[in-house]
């Protein structure tokens, strides 16, 4: 800590700020462009100065700029210095010469931080009266709109997409007042995380080019804290509602997981919530008819209970992707020997390993803020970018801080951002990949082993047993990979924080069997180290707290006739298992009730179809990867502006079909009560309870309020459906009132911030305002709860499946070594990779999404490609023993030979082959290698 | 031809040359052809390497340099002794790099041409030596993409003193390695500051680097860097070779600097070209060399060394012309070569020119110059042709103070100030003509 005096007063700040960090930290303002809390400082565009004077007497001082000026003890600077005031009254004179005078109709007004800015300056009067220098724009993509007018050249963009986030196609072109930031050509933004672009400028540059379809500002919008549904690693996110869509999601600041970025899935996955083919009311189909009847919530809930009731056995069917109050739910509607976790076997023996191995391994699961201080990386059988694209991204912060550890040897701060740069010339921490097919992180890594699973796992036995030799040695290991193993345990134990990174992507128990080996043997011999374990969906990690049957299981039940019902929860049946088994089940089923938010295939035969409120119009609690249970509110209340909607949350529907059943009425529940149930029946998560604060909670005596307090036109906005307003909706659930009428400040300290705004903030920069100090923590407190931890309290239950396979030895190390992959002639190994775009049920059905999902391809080791006569584009056939599906060829000159590798959301059948074949297409006549 | 014509911006003579005065200029040649290996080393070429690898410390190098008060000559004016002092250098540090600054592009200035183009042996020279100072791996020489004969020139003397075992492995049986390659710039202005020039060279966008870290700090790929001009590094080889005392003598009483000077002259004077003189000399006496103003012209106002320094008057000649008597006078000596103004020529013009350029070659990268210098620009094209408001004059002042040291993020604004600022200062009637007045007479 230092003692500065800013303006005649004493602070206490830390020391190894820079003084702009330091004010801001302190809640004073000094406005700033391209400075940026997680890019540090570069001194481009001089708005921050300050006076700084050398001691009491001096009195003339000297201007700096405040984001380069380290904090010193006894410090003397001031803000409000006249010489100082009018230098940054100039600059933003200087920005704006070229700025277009378009504030009414940039989509950036309203959260612009340039505006905000330009107010906080005091520059008011145009002086600039010559001709200014304009641009064209490109066509970016589905996703980033642009228009370069409105640039200020701070270079936040390139430094964040290039610099911080490894982009590669867009740069900073020209020089002088003529700097160009774009593509070398028009094209689709090649980033994973180019929405961040949008909140990253700090002007109307970059836009969100799916908020602009249905553009409202943002004063004008209802906003909730929300977790991103895309995904296992939980990004906290901020949806703004008008008019019952959803216009956009920006990121909403988590100290510990997604900082201030997000992903594009997360981003811009959100559109299927507002599909105009969204179920909206309860809909009866009766046997084999193709048509529904739209039903009352009463007479839906009456038909389902009188069905449910003739039933001899009712099996519920779980999902990953929805709630932990539903599936719970559920669990009670159907009971716990009925119930399904809706996930396939294969992956729900993973999901098993993982939160074994988070609770014995030894090894905590860091959270992304955490895994960004990690020394030391091996990624086991997982591509992080596409699996789960944020942790991806601290992954390579985690790497390149390796330069920060070598400037500080040179006393050079690590938020001297390009200083850092130029001496680190990329100097990165040992990074090793093991996984079949090229990955986004390959060009920082040490050592990329493409491998088949088995090989994986080999691999990773070895490598633990390197480390500690009571682990179970791997026999005849060909030469480099016993050599890789060596290596990659060097790099490990030579590190501060190791951290194993795995998952379920390639559905491989035995590659988590190693990463848990070596996590063991890391724990044993260092006491800082992590485990991060991929999981493929929102709530992956808490419907495996929750326990429950495979999905093959629920189905066979059915088949065999062992049960006649079925309650599907938000649950695409066809995404997971190949189409026979699904229809087989589905037909042997005398009612079939499907919840859902989309009109899913699985919906299609249902008898009774409740529509489900997604993340927008719910509330509920989902486990992140690494175990924190986070809670999402519903953004607004879907009945205001579509009256004839009958939309509500899963854990609603199934608590009064049950009641219902039971009571021969309908009864309704609130959050809180369910959430209750929820973790008295599963010890394991008692503490969701603490994941946010309930619904009495208030601030200054007041609820907390959904919309900015300039929210317009509530009067009128209903006006077409009634011309007098009925009163705001009321939630009973949440803190959150449906309406501006609540706490909205930043003066208090919470966790629960629904957007980011506070006096003269309107941009996402408004974020400083909320946290302990600026890319710290919330100041009261990171969202979220911790159920998931070494030692954590084991499942009062053991689960038939999974646990009864795994053999270990005494000292808890796995010991089933696979046997190598070997190539067979004639017979294909399919592995299914995730991909970020279109490898994600609901994201896909987004339209940005979908647009830059690509075709599907399937993709082949350049020797097998060249043995079989085939080059890129050539279109091959690939036969499981449940499909047959034709696809366009890739070649990966790293996939090892004998592997077909397919892109997730293609077919789910073609996962079931370890026999595949492939075909040339008929016309060239049938062939196999 | 060509030759001849570059030659004669040197108006000495052999016949007033001299080793022990003329330490840059007395090996050239009369007809301006480049001084090869044979003749640089029958005129004492390489004898300071001899003398100082592996019989001197880096360390007693260094210290020759700093009493030797040789100052850089790039225009900085910072002592060369002190900058090797401060570049870092230790067993536990990787060796870092000496990088000369060739990319000579200040309007008006043509002294390291002459010595790239016919004396490119003692440059080498000159390199050897700071790079066994500063324990230098590598060295650079970041070359003026215009300047194709000097390339030539230096291309085959690195080939030649390659040959001769003078750069390589184990100098002269020193046990010192050390070579030199020669990279050419592509045409911008901003790569004479020494860290555009380093990120230029990493093959980075040529934007400045903050300062701290260094370039002896943090460098040329983060390694410890030196970087010096032509002329600077040009000195080095007499410094070492006849010692500080030597060196210092060479300026007398002229000045606390040491050494000689490539001095100047370009405009409207009888004899435009380039002289070594003690440093300090008075520009008077430069002036007289030149044969004062061309066909009875008179002298209005003078730049000391290139567009980025201030303008003097007439009755400033009588300043010694070096680093701290210039900068007192409200200029900067720069490189030395003076740019003089005609009575006649309309200074709003001049400036206008200048300040054109400056903002065609600002970088880009920070606010005040990238939109300040465009904005200056416009405003001297409005009073050049009549059409300026009132208040512009003030405006530009205003706009001028913003652009000065501090409040840029390095020296290409501050610099590109001067001229404006001394303009107004000293002919403000000129600019003044230039504001419309409100009845539109």
């Amino acid at each position: 800590m230092a003692t500065i005096h800013v303006d005649g007063r004493a602070y206490e700040v830390v020391g190894s700020h820079n003084l702009l960090q330091a004010c801001l930290s302190l809640g004073l303002d000094v406005p700033y462009f391209c400075w940026h809390p997680a890019m540090g400082s570069v001194g481009a565009c001089r708005q921050c100065a300050v006076k700084q004077y050398k001691d009491e007497d001096d009195t003339q001082g000297m201007l700096v700029m405040s984001c380069m000026a380290p904090v010193e003890e006894a410090m003397r600077v001031s803000i409000d210095d006249e010489e100082a005031y009018e230098f940054r009254r100039s600059v933003i004179e200087w920005l704006m010469a070229n700025h277009p005078h378009d504030c009414p109709v940039c989509e950036e007004g309203g959260h612009c931080h340039l505006q905000d800015m330009t107010v906080m300056t005091g520059h008011a009067r145009r002086r600039y009266r010559f001709r200014k220098r304009t641009h064209r724009n490109q066509d970016l993509g589905p996703f980033i709109a642009h228009e370069m007018n409105r640039c200020i050249t701070c270079y936040r963009c390139v430094r964040f997409y290039r610099d911080y986030a490894g982009g590669e196609d867009l740069g900073a072109f020209g020089s002088n007042d003529n700097v160009y930031f774009g593509r070398y050509r028009e094209g689709a933004l090649e980033s994973a995380f180019s929405g961040n672009l949008t909140e990253v400028c700090p002007t109307g540059v970059f836009t969100d080019r799916t908020h602009s379809d249905h553009y409202v500002r943002k004063w004008d919008l209802q906003f909730a804290p929300s977790i991103c549904h895309q995904c296992a690693v939980g990004c906290n996110t901020s949806p703004g509602e008008r008019y019952g869509d959803i216009r956009r999601i920006e990121n909403r600041y988590h100290g510990e997981v997604n900082g201030y970025f997000l992903c594009d899935r997360g981003r811009f996955g959100h559109g299927y919530v507002n599909r105009d083919d969204r179920p909206r009311r309860p809909e009866w189909r009766n046997v084999g008819e193709a048509s529904a009847t739209p039903l009352e919530v009463d007479a839906a809930l009456d038909r389902g209970a009188d069905a449910l009731r003739r039933a001899r056995r009712i099996i519920g069917i779980g999902s990953p992707r929805a709630s932990l109050e539903s599936n719970h739910q559920l669990r009670e509607l159907v009971g716990e020997a009925n119930f399904s976790s809706g996930v396939v076997a294969a992956e729900q023996a993973c999901l098993s390993r993982m939160a074994r191995l988070a609770r014995e391994s030894g090894l905590p699961a860091p959270s992304l803020r955490e895994v960004e201080a990690h020394d030391a990386i091996l990624v086991l059988g997982e591509d992080p970018l596409q699996s789960a694209a944020r942790l991806g991204l601290a992954l390579r912060r985690a790497v390149l801080a390796r330069g920060e550890v070598l400037a500080e040897a040179r006393d050079i701060p690590a938020w001297n951002a390009e200083a850092v740069m130029t001496l680190a010339q990329g100097a990165r921490h040992p990074l090793f990949i093991a996984y079949p097919a090229a990955t986004g992180l390959d060009s920082l890594a040490e050592h990329h082993l493409a491998l088949a699973e088995e090989n994986i796992a080999r691999l990773g036995f070895a490598v633990a047993h390197a480390i500690d030799d009571r682990a179970p040695a791997v026999d005849d290991l060909d030469e480099s990979t016993r050599e890789a193993a060596r290596r990659i345990a060097e790099a490990l134990l030579d590190a501060q924080r190791p951290l194993v990174v795995s998952g379920g992507s390639l559905a491989s128990p035995a590659i988590l069997d190693a990463a848990g080996n070596i996590a063991r043997a890391l724990a044993g011999r260092r006491r800082r180290g992590g485990l991060t374990l991929v999981r493929r969906e929102a709530n992956s990690t808490g419907v495996e707290l929750l326990g429950g049957h495979p999905l093959e299981w629920a189905l066979d039940e059915l088949s065999r006739g062992a049960a006649d019902a079925l309650v599907v929860l938000e649950n695409d049946l066809y995404q997971r298992l190949p189409r026979a088994p699904v229809d087989r089940a589905l037909e042997a089923s005398a009612l079939v009730v499907v919840l859902d938010h989309q009109r899913t295939p699985t919906w299609q035969r249902a008898h009774l179809g409740l529509p489900a409120a997604s993340f927008a119009e719910a509330s509920g609690t989902l486990v992140s990867l690494e175990g924190r249970a986070q809670r999402f509110f519903a953004v607004h209340e879907p009945r205001y502006h579509r009256p004839e909607s009958r939309i509500h949350s899963s854990w609603r529907w199934l608590h009064a079909l049950e009641a219902t059943l039971e009571h021969r009425q309908a009864s309704d529940v609130g959050l809180e009560t369910v959430i209750r149930a929820c973790a008295d029946r599963h010890p394991a998560l008692a503490a969701i309870i603490d994941a946010a604060p309930g619904n009495d909670y208030r601030i200054e005596g007041l609820e907390l309020a959904r919309a900015p307090h300039r929210y317009s036109g509530r009067t009128a906005m209903r006006a077409h459906l009634d011309v007098s307003e009925p009163r705001p909706p009321s939630d009973a659930d949440t803190p959150f009132v449906f309406s501006m009428e609540g706490y909205s400040g930043s003066d208090r300290p919470r966790s629960l911030v629904a957007f980011a705004w506070a006096p003269g903030w309107n941009s996402p920069q408004a974020w400083n305002k909320f946290t302990d100090e600026v890319g710290g923590h919330l100041r009261g407190g990171d969202p979220g709860v911790r159920v998931l931890e070494p030692g954590s309290r084991e499942r009062s239950h053991e689960r038939s499946h999974g646990r009864s396979h795994e053999r270990s030895s005494e000292s808890g190390y796995a010991t089933e070594v696979p046997a190598a992959f070997a190539a067979r002639d004639g017979e294909w190994r399919v592995v299914i990779l995730p991909r970020l775009f279109g490898g994600e049920e609901t994201s896909s059905l987004s339209a940005a999404i979908a647009a830059r999902a690509g075709a599907s391809t399937l993709t082949l080791a350049a020797d097998d490609a060249r043995r079989l006569g085939v080059t890129e584009g050539d279109s091959l056939s690939l036969e499981t023993a449940d499909t047959r599906r034709n696809l366009p060829l890739r070649v990966d000159p790293l996939l090892p030979p004998g592997l077909v590798a397919v892109p997730a959301g293609v077919d789910p059948a073609l996962a079931s082959g370890d026999s595949a074949r492939l075909a040339l297409p008929d016309s060239m006549g049938v062939e196999t290698p | 031809m060509t030759a001849t014509r570059y030659h004669s911006r040197l108006h000495q003579t052999a016949r007033e040359r001299h080793a022990d005065t003329h330490p840059l200029t007395w090996r050239l040649h009369e007809d301006g052809t480049r001084v090869d290996l044979e003749d640089y080393t029958a005129k004492d070429g390489y004898a300071a390497v001899r003398q100082v690898l592996g019989r001197q410390s880096p360390e007693d190098v260094i210290e020759t340099m700093k009493s030797a008060n040789l100052r850089g000559r790039g225009g900085g004016g910072f002592s060369a002794g002190v900058k090797w002092s401060l570049t870092l250098k230790g067993e536990d540090l990787p060796r870092g790099y000496l990088v000369c600054n060739a990319d000579e592009m200040e309007p008006g200035t043509f002294k390291d041409r002459v010595l790239l183009e016919q004396l490119p042996h003692l440059l080498i020279e000159g390199m050897i030596l700071a790079a066994y100072a500063n324990d230098s791996a590598f060295g650079y020489i970041f070359l003026r993409v215009e300047y194709v004969t000097a390339a030539r020139a230096l291309t085959r003397a690195l080939e030649e003193a390659r040959a001769a075992g003078w750069l390589g492995d184990d100098i002269a049986g020193s046990g010192f390695d050390f070579d030199i390659v020669l990279h050419t710039g592509a045409g911008r202005y901003i790569c004479g500051e020494e860290t555009a020039l380093l990120n230029s060279l990493e093959g980075r966008r040529a934007n400045p680097r903050t300062k701290p870290p260094f370039p002896g700090q943090s460098g040329a790929w983060g390694k410890p860097t030196v970087v010096n001009n032509v002329e600077t590094l040009c000195n080095v080889p007499a410094a070492l070779r006849h010692g500080a005392e030597w060196y210092q003598g060479l300026s007398g009483n002229l000045s606390d600097d040491g050494g000689t000077k490539l001095y100047g002259m370009s405009g409207r004077v009888a004899r435009p070209g380039l002289w070594e003189l003690p440093i300090g000399t008075r520009g008077e006496s430069l002036f007289e060399l030149a044969g004062g103003m061309r066909d009875g012209l008179r002298l209005k106002a003078w730049q000391p060394g290139g567009s980025s320094t201030g303008f003097l008057m007439p009755e400033h000649l009588d300043l010694a012309l070096d680093y701290d008597t210039i900068g007192e006078a409200g200029s900067r000596l720069g490189t030395g070569l003076m740019t003089v103004v005609a009575e006649g020529q309309s200074l709003v013009t001049l400036v206008r020119n200048m300040e054109g350029f400056f903002a065609r070659e600002s970088c880009g990268w920070c606010t005040p110059c990238r939109d300040g210098l465009p904005w200056v620009e416009k405003l001297l094209r409005a009073l050049e042709v009549g059409e300026g408001k009132p208040g512009d004059i003030e405006l530009l002042q205003e706009l001028a103070s913003g652009l000065g040291p501090s409040k840029t993020f390095c020296a290409h604004a501050p610099g590109a100030s001067m001229p404006l600022v001394s303009a107004i200062q000293y002919f403000r009637d000129e600019f003044e003509a230039g504001i419309a007045r409100p009845d539109g007479a």
